[in-house]
């Protein structure tokens, strides 16, 4: 529907804007500047400043330009002498209690109060009265509140409650008490605050501070350098800020095109570990029960000797290659390379096996492409949203931040989860599910549309194939038959198929609840199923969007990290393409698909790998049981890692190479969007560390290859030409658009691809796969009678390598929760330790009473390697994507004697 | 009891926002203020966040925070009953129970509280203790009143 425009004059100047815009909004984009203090695009418009009153020809009063809609013939005026000398007196009112200690305050300089008092010549104040002198509030080791300084603008009240629906502080008390604060004066951390310090990107004055950067330097004192966040794969981008080349913090960064202003905890200030004391930053050899510093080429040549040594003696195959999520595209190429060039074996995989493997797989054969399909910003576009098996707003919080945008636009949210996360607890429809019974609970969805005619009948026959099979699979799943398998009421399941069905535009948003089941590849295919039925794939605002888990977890897929695909998912079974590489190469690509991550521990264990090479990955965390993974790194009769710590799983290395940080390196990043982000350097890498694209080229020129990449842009080159879906990208190109670039992007001159599978599906046409419920095979029974889920906290990351050393290691500690009627039931209290054991291992740890978990089910995270709960969970895997089942693992619980 | 009223209060307005002040004002007519606990459970039934529910307690000068005394202090120091002498009789009070203005005795017997007026000019200086005006008091007579409660 076309608004009516309406034409009016500011300042002289004739603008034409859509009907229901306000004087504000029309001034901008003339490019004419009225200030403001508590206006904020992004946030729903306030008008309580009133700084940015303007006359209006004919008015009595002056009204608010950023609450006062246009009308046709206004005549404004945003200077007027008026208007000034009203502007003048606000601004002394705001300073009447506003202390005057610009010398010392942090924000000086980059103030907005203090820019204002420039402008209109506000020296000091007429108005003396009484200052507030409220105590500094700093008690936690992130934000940091001075009250005083505080000009009442209300925007970080609203970035809380709109942005992250977190409400934690509001206005309270009245008139010149009036204070913004947590309910009751409780301390942040004492009122449920998640610390994504999105009220200090929004906060004009310096009443809201990080306080890692608190007397740090002032800010025209620091260098801002771009750059993408080391943690999720959302992949905001923020400022590193430094002095001295040290990241002394991390700044919002206004233009960042998946995130704007908004971070996480973790993005925000989980930056400490660049300069902890525990940074490796000389190579170390084991000689023969301890480390000891070496020089770079005393560690390259034993490693390049002793990798040579095994393969002659035992063959290439006898080798594996773990590469990283965490690194950049150029340096999961160059692994993928060195694998295969030099090596001499397919046998390269890296985490992403452990949580979207089945994704890989599943969505590829169903749409052609195991990736997003649509970028984050649409997600508030749907009308409907289905989150299953993820906890986004702790896993995603900036990508939840869409998910709230989508609410606060009348969305509608439905979550499948055993659990009652914080993202069940905002939705419209929570189906608490048993787990592993997704596939129950979406054919039953099909079921419901097929049945009622609700099916996208145009999409299935024109876009689809193999419809009759799945229908004929669908059909045995009525919602009665579903409620009985998966504990979810029936009508839940009929009323939320029927609204994922009616909605014009509808997303899936899932993660590792979906993927980490032994079913984990059929769970994708149901998911895959239920969008083309409904035709809800290919579209604006319409699509499945896998989270993808860490930084660079889609870059590492798409350069080759993988045993079965070269890099841009081309198969190694594949002669011509192999051609390709070996004529780009110069060397013969092995042609069978090498072992998966988890393939590699078992045959390491059993002695068919001699050697590892495991760059940026703790596996004695994170992989299923961690028995075997011992087994198996004391077995190996050479381990080199590459890291930027001495992580559990170095410590079983007889090479260690210190690696560079992210904030140490050039390079990129893809987030889950496919979006490519570069990475940019800011500070010289610490000690004697090296990027890994450096440590790897070395290594393969020790190994008498010829490598002479000289620098990662050298790198993006040679795979541009080699990988189709990356043929476009070049650092020239990442420089002039900052928004990044959108896989697949085949040539220099094609803008990328946003939206997958509009016209056509990668594959052609979208294949339904019929699939069945089976029940899981960890069930639980007499002996071990409850089920444990592990997963992730908001503050930690991963094995916490990082998040450890960073104050965010004082929050969130491992703990076993449990439903606390299960809790009273066997006589456990609260920190009580505890004695669980499966059929894989045993493992002491303090429970804790959450009554958001079902009855019979636990839940533990694997971050921490003092309680690792990864020991409990067994090694079998999904027979296709050979991901163990995380999700799901039968326990026993007892009250364990000290 | 209190219990009842809560479960009643929340039974009444669960999914309302709207009715925020309602519920306050139930809860305070049956505890004589409003205690966090209670504050905690109405935000969650009635879908208001926590600090919502307190930014409106404390905006309105009938809700209160603290629990109530038995009886109510209240001293007069308007412009009749301040020429008269009321700041000598509020100090006397003060000190007498220990406590400032909007607080309760340790004992829970007295909340002392200060007013601009009470419109008792010709009595003044005034003195209303619960539904009682006292006047033409001085801090000798006023701290004997105490004791009457």
């Amino acid at each position: 529907m076309e608004r009516k425009m309406v034409t009016l004059v500011i300042n002289g100047k004739e603008v034409t804007v859509p009907e229901g815009t306000t004087i504000l909004e029309a001034a901008r984009q003339a490019g004419i500047y009225i200030p403001t203090l508590c206006h904020d695009p992004e946030l729903s418009p306030w008008g309580g400043c009133r700084l940015c009153i303007v006359e209006v020809r004919g008015w009595k009063e002056l009204p608010a330009a950023c609450i006062t809609p246009v009308r046709h013939g206004m005549v404004v005026e945003t200077e007027s002498p008026a208007v000034r000398h009203a502007r003048y007196t606000l601004i002394e009112l705001l300073l009447a209690n506003h202390p005057e200690d610009c010398l010392t305050c942090e924000r000086t300089g980059s103030c907005a109060l203090q820019d204002l008092a420039y402008r209109y010549g506000v020296r000091r104040t007429r108005f003396e009265g009484e200052k507030r002198n409220y105590p500094i509030e700093d008690s936690n080791p992130f934000i940091v509140r001075d009250m005083n300084k505080c000009i009442l603008c209300g925007l970080c009240v609203r970035v809380c409650s709109e942005i992250m629906g977190k409400a934690v502080i509001d206005f309270a008390y009245r008139g010149v008490r009036t204070k913004i604060t947590p309910p009751f004066e409780l301390p942040l951390e004492k009122a449920g605050c998640v610390f994504c310090g999105n009220c200090i990107a929004v906060c004009p004055v310096g009443a809201l501070f990080p306080k890692p950067m608190w007397g740090q330097g002032r800010h025209w004192e620091v260098k801002k350098v771009k750059t993408v966040c080391p943690y999720c794969g959302t992949g905001c981008s923020f400022y590193l800020v430094v002095k001295n080349d040290r990241v002394i913090g991390v700044q919002s960064c206004p233009e960042a095109p998946v995130n704007g202003r908004w971070l996480c905890v973790k993005g925000r200030f989980g930056f400490g570990f660049i300069h902890h004391r525990d940074r490796l930053k000389m190579p170390l050899i084991r000689d023969p029960f301890l480390f000891a510093k070496v020089t770079w080429p005393t560690a390259l040549g034993r490693v390049a000797r002793r990798l040579r040594e095994v393969k002659e003696k035992y063959g290439p195959d006898a080798i594996g290659v773990l590469a990283s999520a965490r690194i950049t595209n150029e340096e999961a190429y160059l692994l993928n390379k060195f694998a295969r060039a030099v090596l001499g074996t397919n046998n390269i995989d890296h985490c992403a096996r452990l949580c979207h493997a089945p994704t890989l797989v599943a969505l590829r054969e169903a749409f052609g492409s195991g990736a997003a399909t649509n970028p984050l910003a649409e997600i508030p576009e749907a009308d409907f949203i289905l989150v299953i098996g993820s906890n986004t707003t702790e896993t995603h919080p900036v990508a939840a931040i869409q998910i709230q945008k989508a609410l606060r636009r009348g969305a509608v949210l439905a979550v499948i989860d055993p659990r009652r996360t914080e993202i069940a607890s905002r939705a419209h429809y929570h189906l608490q599910l048993r787990p592993g019974t997704d596939i129950a609970l979406l054919n039953a969805m099909a079921h419901v549309c097929l049945q009622e005619n609700l099916w996208n009948q145009e999409f299935v026959i024109y876009r689809t194939e193999n419809f009759a099979a799945f229908r004929e699979a669908a059909m045995q799943y009525p919602p009665s038959l579903a409620a009985a398998i998966t504990g979810v009421p029936e009508a839940l399941i009929v009323e939320v198929a029927r609204r994922y069905a009616r909605a014009k535009n509808a997303v899936i948003i899932y993660t590792m609840g979906v993927t980490q089941h032994t079913c984990g590849t059929n769970n994708v295919y149901a998911i895959a199923n239920l969008a083309l039925l409904c035709g809800h794939v290919g579209r604006k605002g319409s699509g499945v969007l896998p989270l993808r888990g860490q930084n660079n977890v889609q870059g590492a897929c798409d350069m080759g990290a993988l045993p079965d695909y070269l890099p841009g998912y081309q198969a190694v079974t594949d002669p011509s393409l192999r051609a390709k590489f070996a004529t780009a190469w110069g060397v013969e690509i092995p042609d069978h698909p090498g072992l998966t991550a988890t393939e590699m521990f078992e045959a390491a264990a059993e002695g068919r790998i001699k050697a590892l090479y495991i760059v940026g990955e703790n596996p004695m965390v994170t992989e299923a049981d961690t028995g075997l993974v011992k087994k198996a790194l004391e077995n190996l009769e050479f381990l080199v890692v590459q890291d930027i710590f001495l992580t559990e799983t170095a410590r079983f290395a007889h090479v260690v190479l210190p690696a560079a940080s992210f904030a140490e390196k050039d390079g990129t990043f893809t987030n889950t969007e496919r979006r490519i982000q570069r990475v940019r350097r800011a500070i010289s890498p610490v000690g004697e560390a090296k990027p890994d694209w450096e440590i790897v080229t070395l290594l393969a020129r020790e190994m008498g290859h010829p490598w002479d990449y000289s620098s990662p842009a050298a790198i993006m080159e040679e795979i541009a030409q080699l990988t189709p879906i990356y043929g476009g990208v070049s650092y020239e190109r990442l420089e002039v658009e900052p928004e990044g670039i959108f896989w697949p992007c085949p040539h220099p001159e094609h803008p990328g691809t946003p939206i997958l599978h509009q016209e056509n599906f990668a594959r052609g046409k979208g294949r339904f796969h019929p699939v069945h419920f089976a029940p899981p095979d960890e069930q639980p029974d007499k002996d071990y009678p409850f089920l444990l889920i592990t997963g992730r906290y908001l503050t930690h990351y991963h094995s916490g390598t990082m998040t450890r050393r960073t104050p965010l290691g004082f929050y969130q500690e491992t703990l076993l929760e449990m439903n606390p009627q299960d809790m009273a039931e066997l006589g456990i209290k609260p920190r009580d330790r505890v004695l669980i054991s499966s059929r894989h291992g045993v493992l002491k740890i303090e429970a804790t009473p959450n009554s958001n978990l079902p009855r019979g089910v636990v839940f533990a995270t694997f971050h921490d390697a003092e309680n690792p709960i990864n020991t409990l969970v067994g090694h079998r895997c999904d027979p296709r994507a050979k991901i163990p089942a995380f999700k799901g693992v039968a326990v026993r619980i007892e009250k364990a004697v000290r | 009891m209190g219990e009842a009223i809560l479960e009643e209060v929340v039974r009444s307005y669960r999914g309302r926002p709207e009715k925020l002040i309602a519920a306050l004002l139930a809860l305070q007519r049956h505890y004589g203020y409003l205690p966090e606990p209670a504050l905690r459970t109405l935000a969650q039934e009635l879908g208001v966040p926590l600090s919502k529910v307190y930014g409106v307690a404390t905006f309105y000068a009938q809700f209160r925070l603290k629990p109530r005394g038995r009886h109510t202090v209240c001293v007069c120091l308007g412009t009749a009953c301040h020429v008269r002498g009321s700041e000598q009789i509020f100090h006397a009070l003060k000190r007498e129970l220990g406590v400032e203005p909007g607080d309760t005795t340790a004992d829970g017997r007295f909340t002392l509280e200060v007013v601009s007026c009470v419109g008792a000019c010709s009595m003044a200086p005034v003195v209303v203790v619960d539904e009682e005006t006292h006047g033409r008091l001085d801090p000798e007579k006023a701290l004997a009143l105490l004791k009457k409660y």
